[in-house]
């Protein structure tokens, strides 16, 4: 690691820097980390030649012509800023990739950095192929092509997306903010009302549940209940504006805003109104959660109000005493969020913070706080409260009450361990 | 409100009366009706009573050489686990701190193993294995577990009939069930 004035050296910027190294090229710190405090300084490996007084080798030659990237992707410089996926794992087809929430700014997830969870892998499917069907207690039972689904009247709106397992209540927890709640993201979806496709075919008498079945080689399977399908449900094609990538369920989703990620079946291909549930093994032996008595919770579908500090945040690195901006996400799943407050001194005592707009419900918002990190060492935590008046509860409150083996739907606070250089740690670990 | 908003909301009131007062005509005729066959094709959904269980039978038996030929890679000769879920066992630890779940100690139900074996398993080729072997597979699964003799013969019947040990201890939903005070001084 350099000397450099990186406000936050995190494991991006260092492969970063090696990018950098290997190909030879000469940056100072603070083009690569945004400038802040002291961010002039260099590392000892970096030429002044590009800097002031001397003009910069990439303004004395044309850069690349138009049409070298007929799909645009990130600067080489930000190679590092990638999904994060849990290596040796024993197989990848069940398997989950996280969002490098610290790397990200804003509330939007760009499409490539989305979090990913499939059950039997990734399907290829061609949209020409694939139908929908709607089955069940409706008056008519549908079959539906791609086009047909465009046919409807639109809509898009922001919504977070979150896996109910993030992160675990057991250790060993994890080392940032995308280990510990990369199974986050949001968008902006595109789509069609459920309900309008749902009085499409009429509901009839006792139609109390739609079960909703993927075109993977899972065929996951999940019921949801027919007040959400009638509510703010989505059959979702797009998502940031572009067709759905295949990992979020090309060509087409359910998404249930609010709801834990699961139950938004992806590769949508089946929705059969019933009577009941049709307790499949992803609503019975998973996503169930296990209480200490042996009892365990089904139909847990609300992800509640959370938050966490994304900067300064596990594995970054304050190089500086002096002014720092805290940042952070919040959302919950029963709507917008009212308030972020924020502690410096280890939970002793807490400040608002500022609310980023806009702030919609069921989404990510950003909230921010000033600061002066004095150099001593510090704990910093968020606690989200949403428009129901929720709190944000501890780790400690929901194990008091849930105990270590309830897996799902941990939301708790999340503090961060600051040291006398720097170094930001996870202070549960 | 302007004009455009205006029609565009009264459009949504006739669209929304109409699909409530005739709820057999479709507000936007958009989709083609399925037919009793493309329904039967894709309905596979087979729930916790074993509505929707094909015919079909399989035995304790033929379901360990299915299970060995087509499961024990994954989760181990007698269902021990490996890359795949463990299957057997756990019976009495879901209290403990180390809770085994598994077919035997926590599924609440026993035609959903034949559900979710039929449309996933084997993971290399799902929906592969005939409806006789699904039966007999889930017939020596739950044999493992000690749920059903070794002479014995699954089908639509039988398998609904199975009471799993675990099935009354599932209950709603009851969050929020953690309070904090949400203290701002002298914390």
């Amino acid at each position: 690691m350099t000397d450099s004035a990186d406000i936050d050296e995190n494991t991006a910027a260092t492969s970063r820097r090696r990018f950098l190294c290997k190909s030879g090229a000469l940056v100072g710190g603070a083009v690569i980390a945004g400038g802040l405090a002291g961010s002039e300084a260099l590392g000892a490996s970096e030429s002044a030649d590009n800097l002031p007084p001397n003009v910069p080798e990439w303004m004395k030659t044309p850069g690349d012509p138009m049409g070298s990237q007929p799909y645009g992707t990130p600067s080489p410089f930000e190679k590092g800023v990638i999904k994060n996926i849990p290596k040796n794992l024993s197989q990848y087809l069940s398997a989950s990739g996280r969002t490098p929430l610290q790397d990200l700014d804003g509330i939007i997830t760009p499409s490539g950095l989305f979090y990913e969870r499939h059950h039997a892998g990734v399907p290829t499917i061609d949209p020409a192929q694939h139908r929908l069907m709607l089955h069940g207690l409706v008056d008519k039972s549908l079959i539906f092509t791609m086009d047909d689904i465009r046919r409807f009247p639109s809509e898009s709106r922001i919504h977070f997306l979150e896996c109910s397992g993030n992160p675990s209540y057991k250790k060993p927890y994890g080392k940032t903010a995308s280990d510990l709640v990369g199974l986050l993201s949001c968008a902006e979806w595109t789509g069609v009302s459920l309900k309008l496709v749902l009085q499409e075919a009429g509901l009839q008498a006792g139609a109390k549940w739609v079960v909703a079945e993927g075109a993977d080689a899972a065929g996951l399977t999940r019921s949801i209940p027919i007040e959400k399908c009638l509510d703010d449900a989505m059959l979702v094609y797009s998502q940031n504006g572009e067709r759905l990538r295949p990992q979020q369920g090309y060509p087409l989703r359910l998404l249930l805003p609010g709801f834990e990620g699961n139950m938004n079946v992806k590769w949508l291909r089946r929705l059969r109104v019933a009577a009941e549930p049709t307790y499949s093994r992803e609503e019975t032996s998973k996503y169930t959660d296990l209480m200490p008595d042996g009892s365990a919770r089904d139909f847990t579908f609300y992800m509640e109000a959370k938050s966490i500090i994304t900067r300064p945040s596990g594995g970054q690195r304050l190089s500086t005493p002096g002014f720092h901006e805290i940042s952070g996400i919040a959302w919950s799943g029963h709507g917008k969020i009212r308030g972020v407050d924020v502690s410096v001194d280890d939970g002793k005592s807490w400040q608002e913070a500022q609310l980023q707009e806009p702030v919609l419900t069921r989404a990510l918002t950003r909230f921010r706080l000033p600061w002066h990190w004095d150099g001593q060492p510090a704990v910093i935590q968020s606690r989200a409260t949403d428009e129901t008046g929720y709190v944000q509860p501890t780790l400690a409150e929901l194990l008091a009450v849930r105990g270590e083996n309830y897996y799902y739907h941990n939301n708790a606070i999340w503090p961060w361990r600051i040291a006398a250089g720097g170094e930001v740690t996870n202070a549960n670990a | 409100m302007p004009m455009r908003e205006l029609s565009i909301a009264a459009f949504a009131v006739v669209a929304l009366a109409s699909a409530t007062s005739a709820q057999a005509q479709s507000p936007y005729g958009i989709g083609r009706s399925a037919t009793p066959a493309e329904i039967a094709g894709w309905n596979i959904d087979v729930d916790r009573y074993g509505n929707n269980l094909p015919p079909g039978s399989g035995s304790v038996s033929h379901g360990h050489e299915v299970f060995d030929q087509q499961c024990a890679a994954c989760h181990g000769a007698k269902g021990e686990g490996g890359v795949g879920d463990r299957l057997v066992g756990g019976q009495g630890t879901l209290a403990t701190p180390k809770p085994v779940r598994t077919v035997g100690s926590y599924w609440p139900y026993a035609p959903t193993l034949f559900d979710y074996i039929r449309r996933a398993m084997p993971q290399n080729a799902p929906q592969s294995l005939s409806d006789d072997d699904v039966y007999a597979v889930s017939a020596y699964i739950l044999n493992l577990n000690g749920l059903l003799p070794a002479d014995a013969t699954l089908d639509a019947k039988t398998l609904s009939a199975i009471k799993m040990p675990n099935r009354n201890m599932f209950v709603s939903d009851p969050r929020p069930d953690v309070k904090n005070p949400a203290c701002m001084m002298g914390c």
